[in-house]
């Protein structure tokens, strides 16, 4: 579009601006907004952006395309009005407890209101009950009291992250934004990414703190409160506190968290490094084998479950790798147990992630042992630095120290994994490191960048390996569906699920927007540029693991402590419903039918009976253990039972007599079947 | 219905209705029993079903389908679309004579079929009688019938609209046949154009030019989308033509489609509409099968298809971009425009949205041309407007008048004055989003440009006649709990600013109303009238604003001198004894569900103020007319 457009009388070039408010922003004027978001779709409910437009009247700006000639006012009689008052109406309807609210001072609905002098709301208190606040899960907080209904995260959740767990209900004054049927997050596909938090305006989506749990734990003499840092944190606070370069804000962090009582401070970006050589190993495996292929990442655990919800037909394809995080967790305890002799419940690990959804992450069953977690707080962020302003702890002033060894050294790979295409670099150079024998670094800039779907191809030797670095999980669904269909081929795909990756995950510092992710993923590349090592391979301390604890990669020791297994959330979480009553003899054989909502039409629960009824009439009830259970997702060919580690699709009742005979009795005759341990 | 043989040109369409015509005109009287949904609820089928049996036992040979063939005394019972005049229902018409019965029960089916239908006399019982006791029995003479304008609304209530043959002997689907065959889309949209047909639905858009739009826009897919999404209280003008003649809906549909290059139509017809939407089903499935509708209509080389979309409810999605996200299975919240659904509508295809009653006049306009069109209405409003008047007064129901008639003509000449004899307050005319007219408007044109000039529109043509005994406060509160219940909840200014304009709106009937409050509700609704997203937000202070401009009077009473003019509002209300009439018989202190009222048998009784309730117990349970309000 060519022309101009005369903002308050001044008249302004039209460049690539989609809409009169981006021209309006252009020209200096500050038109304020709670639902415009340039990466999302424009909504047109927050009333802010109001201009008068001549000849057209009150227009909304953000969904005006502009014209040449237009003639805007933005400080109308009418115009302001009709903020203020949108402000008021949004004030009157709004729990504002300020001062003791997460968001306090970093909120929008706050600082606009001062910034329109809003200092009265002239309507009635409703003196209505206060909705629930739903605090279900590890990772986030709504407070539906708090919500001005901007659709922010509506959108932001649906077109970025391609979920829509969230969205409205009720009409008029009643309407709500809410998962489906009123239920909590915990309930629903929530990946808990965060990014709903990172573009909520006001305190209405928040994340949950946990610094209480941390204080307590430093307090605690009984324990060794160890922290790890991740890569995308030092960005952020170097920004937070104007501290020039991501390296010395973390040197800084290390002397303030000393101060605050932390025993031991280590750098997430080492085992980021075990990761890059286990993953890396695993992936040339792959590669040779021709199996499992394309790989996929796991280091984001928002990735991991969505990947286990929505595609569990490709979590073979997951790498078994734990996230660092969890790679850290296992690894210092089981490290902190042989040279301190402590217990896992005496050292309590702390991680500093950028990401709401490793809270998440840390409480999964896996990474449990004997009910202890390997990780037992994570703080975002947002979280970290609260505690370092709690402290009155003056960051910029405060003298650099460096990390604790051998866990704070890193080399530049684990760095960069902070940043979108990070993981998939850190893979590149290790590998590529025999092959390249040109220089002191092996940069791979075609992975780099915010773009959500970025595509190279590398050649390593004499094998082309085609990978793809994905950002926005709704990119990864767009892959995923090609892949399914075959559309596409790759050998390695990097998937994180916030756009950038982890530098502009859901518990970074506000404002979270892609101009301060673009400053954080230079200053994470720059980072790198300023250490001695880039191929996680050559950090010394990761050698040194491995000859002391680890033995080889993908080794059985490292197996056991550094990779983990993934399983589906398609289906109803549903434990097994035990039919047979457990006997002295393990040796029973496993017969699941599935009583899903597919099978069960088709007749499975008169399959079950019959198979039960015939097994007592052959008299082998008791060599074989009978179970319901729900959906070996293969309902096309429902019904379908399980004996042993076999399905068995199309077990009609009608088919049950010639089944039970062919199979079923066969292997309770044999007594064996093959079942995994 | 016989079945209708599939038409292959408009050849064998003029033949079919010659001969349909013959069949009906041969001698032949029409029973037609109203099936509009007012007289269907009021005992209709009962009607019909003592007609037939009448029929039967007077050994009448009665036909059941148009074709058959006439013999001596052959007489076909049917169903009628509304012919309007619901106030009187149910109404028996009997055609070619034109009786038109009211209040018919079933049991005077046996004389109408002894006296009327045998012997062609009147029964005099059963013709509409007016206050003064003179009797009218054709229709057009009736005073609610003589200065109407029948457009739109003239074959509803003569035609049966569940056999398309009827529709056809009225010129039905000529203008479809004459468009496609002897048309090219732009001389169909230039002819519309030229109609200066404006959309009935309410914003009055040149309907010629939103075709133009979309017909302009290259787009290998297009979509005609009819919006019969009819939500006003007390609307139902698209209701009865979808009824009366679906059919013609239709036909102005397909029109639609071949003027701007669409081949797929969607109804949007709200859920409430049952009877609605089985009739537009039967009728899509009649002109399938006579090749009116489907593919390669009559046999050319035009193919388009209608489906029905049942709304949910909502009346936002009356909103032509909720009804659009609606139909595509979204929650039906309107979007900001543009994009125009002209440019990106339904699936984000070019789209043109109407309303049933400016579909409906499209066929007309193709077969008897612009200027005919222009002969009705005004210079700016062109053609006639369906009207649903309800309220105080003596004929309710659905009138059709030229565009600029006046305010006046309609309560008065049509309307039949006020029911309860008490005199003109105003009406609300528009609906929720409308305004209301006094007595310094009943000279005021009802058109587009008249309405607009004094705040009001026509919306989709309700009209709520008021007395003098209504409390304007009350009437904007109760059309601001409307718009507050059916906002989508979307922008700001409109879930919040009607939640707080119908908060201060029951403080002020609720007697607890300040001075202050009438400025702040005049700011908000002035508000939310400037910045509201959709057309719900931006006119639904219009009662507010209309009633503080008119009526500002009555506010003031409310919130200053503590009474409410009409006496309607309860909270302004006092139930006290009158001494000298009460005879001290307990009664009305048994009857007090508070015991408020306390005294001496045989001596008068008396009602403490600050327990009473006002239920007006007291009030029914007297006998001597004591309890004085």
């Amino acid at each position: 579009m060519e022309g101009f457009v005369t903002v308050d009388g001044v008249k302004v070039a039209i460049g690539d601006e989609k809409n009169l408010l981006e021209v309006i922003r252009k020209s200096g004027v500050d038109l304020p907004t709670f639902c415009y978001h340039s990466d999302l779709s424009v909504y047109g409910a927050c009333r802010m952006c109001i201009a008068e437009v001549e000849g057209r009247g009150i227009q909304p700006t953000c969904s005006t395309p502009p014209e040449d000639g237009m003639v805007v006012k933005t400080n109308t009689e009418a115009a302001l009005r009709i903020r203020r008052m949108s402000l008021e109406l949004m004030l009157a309807n709004h729990h504002g407890n300020c001062q003791t609210c997460e968001k306090n001072t970093h909120c929008r609905l706050q600082e606009l209101a001062e910034r329109m002098g809003v200092k009265e709301i002239r309507f009635e208190d409703p003196k209505e009950e206060l909705l629930p606040i739903d605090d279900s899960n590890e990772s986030l907080v709504r407070d539906p009291n708090k919500c001005i209904l901007c659709g922010d995260c509506v959108r932001m959740c649906k077109e970025v992250q391609g979920i829509g767990v969230l969205d409205f209900a009720g009409r008029g004054s009643d309407a709500r934004v809410t998962p489906a049927f009123g239920k909590d997050l915990k309930q629903v596909e929530c990946v808990f990414c965060g990014q709903c938090v990172s573009i909520c305006p006001t305190g209405a989506l928040t994340v949950k703190n946990k610094i209480d749990d941390v204080w307590a734990a430093i307090h605690d003499k009984s324990k060794k409160v160890v922290v790890q840092i991740a890569p995308a944190v030092r960005a952020a606070v170097a920004l937070e506190f104007g501290i020039h370069g991501g390296e010395e804000a973390m040197a800084k962090s290390v002397t303030a968290l000393r101060r605050m009582g932390f025993d031991k401070v280590y750098d997430t970006s080492f085992a980021a490094d075990l990761t890059t050589v286990e993953e890396a190993t695993e992936f040339l495996t792959r590669v040779e084998s021709g199996e499992k292929l394309p790989q996929f990442t796991s280091c984001c655990p928002a990735w991991v479950k969505f990947a286990e919800q929505f595609y569990p037909d490709f979590i073979g394809n997951l790498s078994s790798c734990k996230s660092p995080q969890q790679m850290f967790g296992s690894l210092i305890k089981e490290y902190m147990g042989e040279h301190d002799s402590l217990g896992r419940e005496e050292v309590y690990v702390v991680s500093v992630m950028p990401c709401t959804a490793k809270k998440f992450e840390a409480k999964r069953r896996e990474f449990m042992v004997d009910g202890v977690q390997d990780v037992d707080a994570v703080l975002s962020s947002q979280e970290m630095i609260k505690m370092i302003r709690m402290s009155g702890l003056n960051l910029a002033m405060l003298p650099p120290e460096s990390m604790d060894l051998p866990f704070g050294f890193k080399t530049g790979a684990g760095v960069i994994f902070g940043a979108s295409g990070g993981v998939a670099e850190a893979v590149l150079r290790l590998a590529a490191a025999g092959t390249r024998t040109d220089g002191r670094t092996l940069e791979f800039k075609e992975v780099r960048g915010l773009e959500g779907l970025k595509e190279a191809s590398i050649q390593l030797g004499d094998k082309t390996i085609r990978l793809a670095v994905l950002s926005g999980l709704s990119n990864a669904r767009t892959v995923l569906e090609k892949l399914r269909k075959g559309e596409v081929e790759y050998d390695i795909i990097e998937i994180m699920a916030c756009r950038g990756g982890c530098i502009g995950g859901g518990g970074q510092p506000l404002p979270n927007d892609m101009e301060a992710r673009e400053t954080r993923k230079n200053m994470l590349y720059d980072c790198d540029a300023v250490q001695p090592l880039h191929n996680a391979a050559d950090n010394p301390y990761v050698k040194e693991a491995y000859t002391s604890m680890l033995g080889k990669p993908n080794g059985k020791v490292a197996h056991k402590l550094l990779h983990t297994s993934y399983r589906s959330r398609r289906r109803i979480q549903g434990e097994q419903v035990e039919l047979t009553e457990v006997s002295e003899v393990d040796e029973k054989i496993p017969v699941s039918v599935c009583v899903g909502t597919n099978c069960y039409l088709k007749g499975s629960y008169d399959t079950l009976n019959k198979l039960t009824e015939l097994a007592k009439q052959a008299g082998v009830a008791d060599k074989l253990d009978f179970k319901a259970t729900f959906c070996f997702e293969k309902c096309k060919q429902s019904p379908n039972v399980r004996v042993g580690d076999t399905v068995y699709g199309g077990i009609t009742p009608e088919k049950a007599v010639e089944f039970f005979n062919q199979t079923v009795k066969a292997a309770a005759e044999k007594g064996k079947v093959a079942v995994k341990k | 219905m016989s079945p209708v043989a599939k038409l292959t040109s408009p050849q064998e369409l003029a033949e079919l209705k010659a001969k349909t015509l013959a069949a009906i005109e041969t001698g032949c009287t029409r029973v037609m029993v109203c099936g509009g949904t007012g007289c269907m609820a009021n005992g209709a089928p009962k009607v019909l079903a003592a007609l037939e049996k009448a029929m039967a036992d007077a050994g009448l040979n009665v036909k059941v389908d148009l074709l058959d063939e006439a013999k001596d005394e052959s007489v076909t019972l049917g169903y009628s679309g509304c012919p309007g005049f619901c106030q009187v229902g149910p109404i028996v018409r009997i055609l070619p004579s034109d009786i038109f019965y009211v209040y018919v029960t079933p049991e005077d089916a046996a004389e109408i079929v002894e006296k009327t239908v045998k012997n062609g006399e009147v029964v005099e019982r059963l013709v509409f009688t007016d206050d003064e006791g003179v009797k009218y029995a054709k229709r057009n003479e009736l005073p609610f019938y003589r200065d109407q304008v029948n457009v739109v609304l003239a074959d509803c209530g003569i035609i049966e609209p569940g056999d398309i043959r009827d529709y056809i002997a009225k010129d039905g689907y000529r203008s479809l046949a004459e468009a496609i065959f002897g048309m090219t889309p732009e001389a169909i949209v230039s002819e519309v154009m030229e109609s200066g047909l404006r959309g009935r639905g309410g914003g009055g858009f040149p309907t010629g030019r939103k075709w133009a739009f979309t017909q302009k826009v290259q787009s290998a897919k297009k979509y005609i989308v009819c919006n019969a999404d009819e939500g006003d209280p007390g609307a139902f003008m698209d209701e009865s033509i979808m009824e009366g003649n679906p059919h013609a809906l239709l036909e102005g549909m397909i029109i639609a489609g071949y003027a701007i290059g669409a081949d797929e139509g969607y109804i949007y017809v709200r859920a409430e509409y049952p009877l609605a939407i089985a009739r537009l089903k039967t009728a899509i499935a009649q002109a399938e099968a006579a090749n009116l509708l489907g593919d390669k209509i009559l046999s050319g080389s035009f193919s388009f298809h209608i489906k029905i979309k049942e709304g949910a409810g909502a009346f936002v999605c009356g909103e032509e971009t909720a009804l659009i996200a609606s139909i595509e299975g979204k929650r039906g919240m309107p979007r900001p425009k543009p994009p125009f659904p002209a440019n990106s509508g339904l699936w984000g295809k070019p789209t043109v949205v109407n309303n049933v009653e400016t579909f409906a006049n499209v066929p007309k306009i193709i077969l008897n041309g612009a200027e005919w069109f222009k002969s009705f209405g005004t210079a700016t409003s062109a053609g006639t407007k369906v009207f649903a008047i309800t309220g105080d007064i003596a004929n309710t129901g659905l009138i059709e008048v030229p565009m600029g008639t006046t305010l006046s003509d309609v309560v008065f000449k049509i309307g039949g004055g006020l029911r309860t004899g008490n005199s003109f307050k105003a009406v609300q005319i528009g609906g929720p989003s409308g305004a209301c007219l006094t007595n310094e408007h009943l000279d005021l044109p009802l058109d587009y440009d008249s309405l607009k000039s004094v705040g009001a529109m026509v919306g989709s043509g309700g009209l709520v006649v008021m007395d003098e005994s209504t409390c304007m406060v009350e009437v904007a509160r109760f059309f601001m709990q409307f718009t507050h219940r059916e906002s989508c909840g979307k922008c700001v200014l409109c879930r919040e600013g009607t939640k707080r304009m119908l908060q201060i709106l029951e403080r002020i009937v609720g007697g607890a109303g300040t001075v202050e409050d009438i400025s702040l509700l005049e700011e908000v609704a002035v508000t939310v009238r400037d910045g509201s997203l959709c057309g719900l937000g931006k006119t639904a202070p219009n009662p507010v604003l209309s009633t503080l401009k008119h009526f500002r009077h009555e506010y003031l009473a409310h919130v200053v001198d503590g009474k409410c003019p009409a006496g309607q509002c309860e909270s302004f209300k006092t139930y006290s004894i009158d001494a000298e009439k009460c005879k001290g018989c307990s009664l009305c202190a048994k009857k007090c569900p508070v015991n408020a009222i306390s005294g001496e048998v045989k001596s008068p009784y008396v009602i403490d103020q600050k327990a009473c309730v006002k239920c007006g117990a007291c009030v029914e349970a007297c006998r001597f007319d004591a309890v004085v309000i």
